[in-house]
This record gives C-alpha cells, structure tokens and sequence, in this order.
C-alpha cells in the first residue's frame, strides 16, 4: 500500500509546508485552511493568498501521553491550539520544549517537522509545528 | 564576483554527553571524551532528519540574505541521510520555501563533502550565468552502529548557503578540489549503518586530503598561511583538525573560532560548513578564511573566501551557530535509543 495517502497530502503540501491560507479585502479576515469562499461576505468577498508569517501564542494545550500508532516515539507530547497574530487558530503540536514548560500565552514560531508517514514503505508527511521562540543574538563579539 | 549572499544553520535541541554513551557500553567516558576531544553531541528529535534540518537552515539563510526566494534556480543538498532513497530532499526545500517551479534540483552525497560540492555546483551556475541566485545545503542525521566509534561522533545539524552575484557578504575568491579512490569509510545499499576502515581513516584518508587539497589550492593561488585569518577544516572528532593545523603550520588562534566539534561533534555534511558559519558570524569586513572540506572516499573541497563590508547589514536577523549551540536538552541513552530508532519495536 506504498501510494497510500499521495493524492491527500499532495492536494495540500504548499498550505501546510508554509502556512498559506487567505484573506478576505473586504470584511479583513484570514483564513486558514484556505477557503473558497469567504463565510463572511459570500459572492461580495473577494479572497486573496496569504502567507501566514507563523508567529502567534499558545491559546489552549493539551499533554498526550496515550498516543495513536506512529506517534509513540514522542511521548509526551504537547498539542495546542495556536492562535496566530493575523487572529488565526490552528492546532498543532509544540515541539522543542517539555510538558512541564508549556504555558497558555507563551509565544511561539512556526518550524518544519515531520507530521507523520505511511509505514516504511510510504510516502512521509512534513509540515508545520511550533516551537517556542528562539533567542537572536546575531553578533556575540564586538 | 561570486559569493555568498547569506547563509543560515540549523542544530537539533538535543545533546547526549560522550560519557552517557561510554557508560552504556562500558568504556571509559572521560579518556574517550579528551582522547577525541569530542564531549556532547547533537541529537535529532523523533520528527526531525535531513529534510527539515535543510528547511529549516535554508529559511535562516533566505532571512538572512533577504532575498526573494522566487530568485533561487538550483537547489542541491548534500547528505548522506536523505529521507528518501529515491526522491530528491531538494524537491521538499523549494516548496517550503515557495520558490518558483522554474528551477534545477538534485541530492548530492559524497560523505561529509556533499555540501561543499555543492556550493560549488550552484558557483558554476551563477558564474555562467544560468540562474541567478542558487542554494547549497550540507545537512545530516548521522548514526553510527550502537557500541562503534563512530556512534560518539555521528550528529545531526545542517547548513544553507546561497550563492549569488549581487550584494555577496562574502566573495568566494578560490576553489578546487582533490579526489582519489580511498575506502575509508563506505555504506551500501540497504544497510543501515556505515563501515569504515579504522585506522585506516587517518594518515592515508583525511590527513592526506585536506593536507594536499590545502597545499594545492595555495599553490594555485600564490599564497600561504599567513595570507589568510581564519581556517576551516573538517571536524570528524575533535583532534584532526588541531593535528591538520599543526602539520600545515597554522598558528592555533586561527583555528579556534571554527572548532564547533567540541559540543556539537561532527555534523557530516554540514561540519566544514558549520565551522565556516561560526567563523562567519564574528568575522570582520576584510578578512580571509581557508576552508577545506573532507568527503571520505574520498576528497577535499578547498576555498579561499573574503568577508565584505555587506556582512554588516545582515548580522542580527537569524540566530547564529552559538545560538543554536546555547539551545539544549540532555537526554540519556534510552531516549536516544528512542528517538534515534534504535529500538525497532517503536514504529
Ligand atoms: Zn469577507
């Protein structure tokens, strides 16, 4: 079963490997996943891409610590709900921090993790996960 | 003249200290730590490996360079750990870093030189001019066979060079390569883990092919040792590079700043590379560094490279390889089992 799961994931590569949904110029929402259509306006809408920058906040999270096959490599891990500075919410996993430092409110960034595969012969799936913020010294030495 | 116009890295969270390894295997952790001058390394996290390393190097190094990343024509990422067998790692960095479809991609693998064959590759292109700005990853998950030498120095982090004419932070004066049929290290289809020759990887392997490729490119460029601020050579363990340093007559300060062996070991693909990032990030406009990478195989890529004042205007916008190199977790041998896949039973 090596072709299983292509046609799903590869409909949907570039809006989950960047965060690409859109934004509707005339009610200023975003959107993510992308519509197509805007729920607000309707035919009055008029839809643009948008290219989310990937920074917001935690909203909510929850810890897994029973994790569905695939997944038990990682526990304990962190799923939360997002919330994007455009206003977005999305659900993902948050990685590069352990279960006891996480905390509603603390800021966040996208990264580019694996998300999943289809068994050892299959097709691997990447995408987007958040990662606390990284510190920027950018030039340690005068 | 042609240069780079911005480079990023990336370097997983995780460090195993050389002890936690010896003591699983019973050998003795603080004799091996100073006899390779290797103490910790990093590990990748269970949903990492060479595709997002290289992404997430490359995303620093757009930032970096600020470019528009529709201006890349050629991806080449140098590993040998690429997810895939068949299906170029290259294809997964363009459409995470939304560039165009009218662009050149493949998978290198020569070793621990891919990524520098690389930045060559992409310096053909740019100077012939068919693409405008073309990037070059070095990137690795290394693993070594549980209980082998090498299973202290196999580390995971990468680096993205991009190439380009325009507003270069650093001009690549010079560059060539030496190349013999040396087995010193090999792993074939199918196999897991890597074989090597032993000893045999020293004096008639890297020691020869840095040291000639050295001396081949200062000869064909008119200059010495002392033309030059900063050297770069390969970092498979902490102790080739000094004993490089010493047979070539390079004084010990121009190496230092390039030794990021000690914590993070040998990033493979990415570890010249990741030494020439280091020096990149404190350098000053003016200064010239000597790099030379080590494939085994084997060969040696050597360049002459000179910092610009355009440096100036970059610094700041991503983190540098000591950022990266601040940002860590132990973990011990289980988990490293764990999240390394050493235990099978784990899917
Ligand atoms: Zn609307």
């Amino acid at each position: 079963m090596g072709e299983q799961g292509v046609a799903h994931v590869w409909r949907k590569l570039r809006a989950i490997y960047n965060i690409e949904g859109n934004h509707c110029k005339t009610c200023d929402s975003y959107f993510f996943p992308p519509r197509l259509v805007c729920p607000n306006c309707r035919r009055k809408g008029q839809l643009e891409e948008h290219h989310f920058k990937g920074l917001g906040k935690v909203h909510t999270f929850a810890i897994v610590r029973q994790a569905p096959e695939g997944f038990k490599r990682q526990v304990p891990y962190i799923v939360a709900q997002v919330e994007l500075d455009e206003g977005v919410r999305l659900t993902a996993q948050i990685v590069n921090c352990d279960p006891e430092d996480v905390e509603i409110g603390m800021r966040v960034r996208a990264c580019f993790r694996k998300i999943t595969e289809y068994g050892e012969r299959g097709i691997i799936v990447y995408g987007y996960k958040f990662e606390p913020v990284l510190k920027v010294t950018g030039h340690p030495y005068p | 003249m042609v240069g780079i116009v911005g480079y990023g890295v990336y370097i997983p969270r995780y460090r195993i200290k050389t002890e936690e390894i010896a003591r699983v295997w019973g050998d003795d952790g603080k004799r091996l730590a100073k006899g390779l001058g290797v103490f910790e390394k990093s590990v990748p996290g269970p949903d990492e490996e060479v595709a997002t390393i290289s992404v997430e190097a490359a995303r620093n190094a757009v930032k970096y360079a600020g470019i528009d990343p529709k201006d890349i024509g050629a991806i080449y990422v140098g590993s040998e750990s690429h997810p895939y067998a068949v299906k170029p790692t290259g294809t997964i960095v363009a459409e995470a870093l939304s560039c165009t479809t009218d662009l050149t991609c493949a998978d290198y693998e020569f070793a621990c030189k891919a990524g520098t064959a690389a930045i060559q590759t992409t310096m053909g292109l740019v100077q012939s001019n068919m693409i405008k700005i073309g990037l070059a990853i070095g990137a690795d998950t290394a693993q070594g066979r549980p209980g082998d030498a090498l299973e202290y120095s196999a580390a995971a982090g990468g680096v993205a060079i991009l190439v380009g004419m325009d507003n270069v932070v650093a001009t690549i004066e010079a560059t060539s390569s030496f190349t013999t049929d040396t087995p010193d290290f090999w792993r074939r289809e199918g196999e897991d883990f890597p074989s090597h020759g032993a000893r045999f990887t020293g004096e008639p392997a890297y020691f020869r092919h840095v040291g000639e490729g050295a001396r081949l490119l200062m000869r064909k460029t008119g200059t010495t040792i002392d033309d030059f601020d900063y050297f770069v050579f390969h970092m498979p363990n902490g102790k080739f590079p000094l004993a490089m340093g010493r047979q070539l007559g390079v004084p010990k300060e121009k190496l230092e700043d390039s030794l990021v062996v000690r914590q993070i070991v040998n990033t493979y693909s990415g570890s010249a590379m990741m030494g020439l990032a280091r020096v990149l990030d404190i350098a000053k406009p003016g200064d010239k560094i000597f790099m030379v990478s080590y494939g085994s195989g084997a060969g040696s890529d050597a360049f002459i490279i000179r910092v610009e004042k355009e440096i100036l205007n970059h610094r700041g916008k991503v983190p540098t390889v000591d950022d990266f190199i601040a940002r860590k977790t132990y973990i011990d041998y289980s988990e490293y089992a764990k999240y390394r896949r050493k235990i099978k039973a784990l899917a």
